[in-house]
């Protein structure tokens, strides 16, 4: 039952565990009233302990730590996100060429009464699960099969939401035969391109080149608890240290929780996760996103489609960190340069 | 210019040959003068492996009059990396460039084009942030003066040691190609040694043509990581030029020597 949990939560899964048996004894028959309330009196004691607890261990998660959330099995997925966001969800279903990637999900639905489409990386919660959503690492026919429907959204004049959850693209000799580097490519230039709004979310990983090709957005909100990165923390350790169990040292270097991403101006804004994080209250973690992206929404539906892939560029243009000396004035060469 | 950096020194008992007068062939392992190897613009006359080369040789190979844009721009060091900057430094040294990318104006063939060339010698040719406003400039500013471009990849991808600063740069040097594309200004890429990840997971595959040089590794995820991760063995031709030729992934595959004939016939076509 532990392995399911990380090793910070533990304390508090112990706590839980000692409420659920006081309450079983609680209920069960021939007990009198004292002892009743006395074992109340106790789940009162334990509860506000583990209130303290958790606002303690989740209010001081290090970077590796937020890693591991933003893995955690029980993370809600980006059907859930849709699930607990919108109405009337239709999925659809292929890229036309080559085949249909369970890494991605796509469709049109309803956020608040809204139509929208969504696209979303996808990842399996059981074994079998996993396997057919390749752990959801997006494949370039997904990549493609996205690209489809969000040059329909525009078509109809649909605003886009992008969610965001993959540890990064598809990695075998079929992606790379079948032109993953183009498909990301591809991707980001036709997002670029767009006449509605795109609002991005990154609800779990968002790692490398199979995250930055459905992450480009006019707004970037990243969850509380996910990450965002150029390469995940193994394969940097694996690089720097020859050692991927080294990728806590590394996730700190590498500077990719939501707090950094906001400083670095990366992102626009970090939603908050209800407290011991998304899974633990989806439905008030699908609140805060809901109302981040509902505002979001409301400021970019006012700009025209060309007001919007102006700014949508510029956002993304003016990102870099390098020095550039003043220019000194130079006269007018007259074409003799 | 002749700036042998990416050669392998000799070892062993060879040792009394001075530094750099011979080298080792890493296609075949013949032994070659290096004076007549650079004349032979780091080709192997024996097995015909294409040796990488400078950004400058490059730009020179290519073209005429090179005229350098942003050559000012220098990096920072957005994350406070661990050991960044030495490495950096000694890059800076070994290649005498601020960045590892070349842009710039230039002719071929008498055609006015813009270019730009990166340098797997400098941090393995990666992309931070002043590679992805370089590169982003230069499309601007192509489309501006209505340039063609030709860009000539050499990298193993986005620099690690700028997080997500670099990653950054695929989507906007993406963007650029995006409105150069609307525009109708041609950007012809060209795919040399190596050839991967974050660069060619953004604006590299976004040329209208992919050109590539004989033998040159192309790919987003190197062959040994996918050997690892799926406990597989791949084919030595994976991910080459050749490969992915057949694969649908590339248009057409140049000799070095033909190079700027053929760029040039290709934009003639396209625009005369």
């Amino acid at each position: 039952m532990l392995s399911r949990w990380l090793p910070f939560e533990k304390p508090l899964v112990e706590i839980e565990e000692q409420i659920d048996e006081i309450k079983r004894l609680s209920t069960s028959d021939g007990i009198d009233t004292a002892s009743r309330q006395k074992l109340m009196d106790k789940i009162e004691q334990l509860e506000s302990h583990k209130r303290e607890v958790m606002r303690r261990v989740y209010s001081d998660l290090g970077p590796w730590d937020k890693v591991q959330m933003a893995r955690h099995p029980k993370r809600p997925y980006s059907l859930d996100f849709i699930g607990a966001l919108c109405t009337d969800w239709v999925e659809l279903h292929g890229d036309r060429a080559f085949g249909d990637d369970g890494a991605i999900v796509a469709g049109f639905a309803r956020f608040r009464g809204r139509p929208i489409a969504i696209v979303g990386n996808q990842k399996g919660r059981d074994l079998k699960e996993r396997q057919a959503r390749n752990f959801g690492q997006p494949s370039p026919e997904g990549l493609r099969k996205a690209g489809r429907v969000m040059e329909m959204a525009a078509r109809f004049g649909r605003p886009i939401l992008s969610l965001v959850d993959t540890p990064g693209a598809a990695c075998s000799p079929a992606a790379e035969e079948r032109g993953i580097s183009e498909a990301i490519a591809h991707s980001q230039m036709l997002m670029s391109g767009l006449k509605v709004p795109i609002l991005v979310a990154i609800i779990g990983e968002g790692c490398s080149g199979g995250a930055i090709a459905t992450a480009l957005g006019d707004r970037v909100l990243m969850l509380e608890h996910s990450y965002y990165s150029v390469i995940s923390p193994e394969a940097c350790a694996s690089i720097l240290f020859r050692d991927p169990a080294k990728a806590p040292v590394t996730s700190q270097q590498l500077k990719i929780t939501a707090q950094d991403a906001l400083r670095l101006k990366v992102i626009e804004e970090i939603v908050p996760e209800p407290l011991g994080g998304a899974h633990r209250d989806l439905p008030t973690m699908g609140k805060n996103l809901g109302d981040a992206l509902e505002r979001h929404l409301e400021e970019l539906l006012r700009l025209s489609g060309d007001d919007l892939i102006e700014a949508r560029y510029q956002r993304f243009r003016k990102l870099g960190d390098f020095d550039e000396p003043e220019r000194e004035f130079q006269p007018e060469l007259n074409g003799h340069a | 210019m002749v700036r042998p950096a990416n050669l392998e020194p000799i070892q062993g008992r060879m040792q009394e040959i001075p530094a750099n007068l011979m080298l080792k062939c890493s296609g075949c392992g013949a032994m070659l003068v290096t004076k007549d190897y650079v004349r032979d613009l780091r080709v192997c006359p024996r097995c015909g492996h294409h040796g990488r080369m400078g950004a400058r040789e490059r730009i020179d190979l290519l073209t005429e009059g090179f005229q350098e844009w942003d050559k000012d721009l220098t990096p920072r060091d957005p994350l406070t990396f661990p050991e960044y900057l030495p490495k950096r430094s000694s890059a800076q040294i070994k290649t005498g460039e601020n960045d590892s990318i070349l842009s710039g104006a230039a002719t071929l063939n008498g055609r006015p084009i813009a270019i730009a060339a990166s340098d797997f010698a400098f941090m393995g040719g990666s992309m931070g942030s002043v590679f992805g406003e370089k590169i982003t400039r230069l499309f601007e500013r192509a489309l501006k003066e209505r340039r063609p471009v030709i860009t000539a990849t050499s990298t193993g991808g986005a620099r690690m040691q700028e997080g997500l600063m670099s990653l950054m740069q695929m989507a906007k040097t993406s963007a650029a190609v995006g409105r150069l594309r609307e525009a109708g200004v041609p950007f012809i890429s060209l795919l040399t040694d190596p050839s991967m990840a974050g660069v060619q997971a953004s604006f590299a595959s976004l040329g209208d043509l992919l050109v590539a040089e004989p033998g040159a590794m192309i790919g987003f995820t190197g062959a040994r990581v996918i050997e690892q991760n799926l406990r597989i063995k791949l084919p030595r031709d994976f991910q080459s030029a050749e490969f992915q030729m057949a694969h649908g992934q590339i248009d057409i595959i140049v000799p070095r020597a033909k190079l700027k004939d053929e760029l040039g016939q290709i934009l003639s076509l396209l625009l005369d």
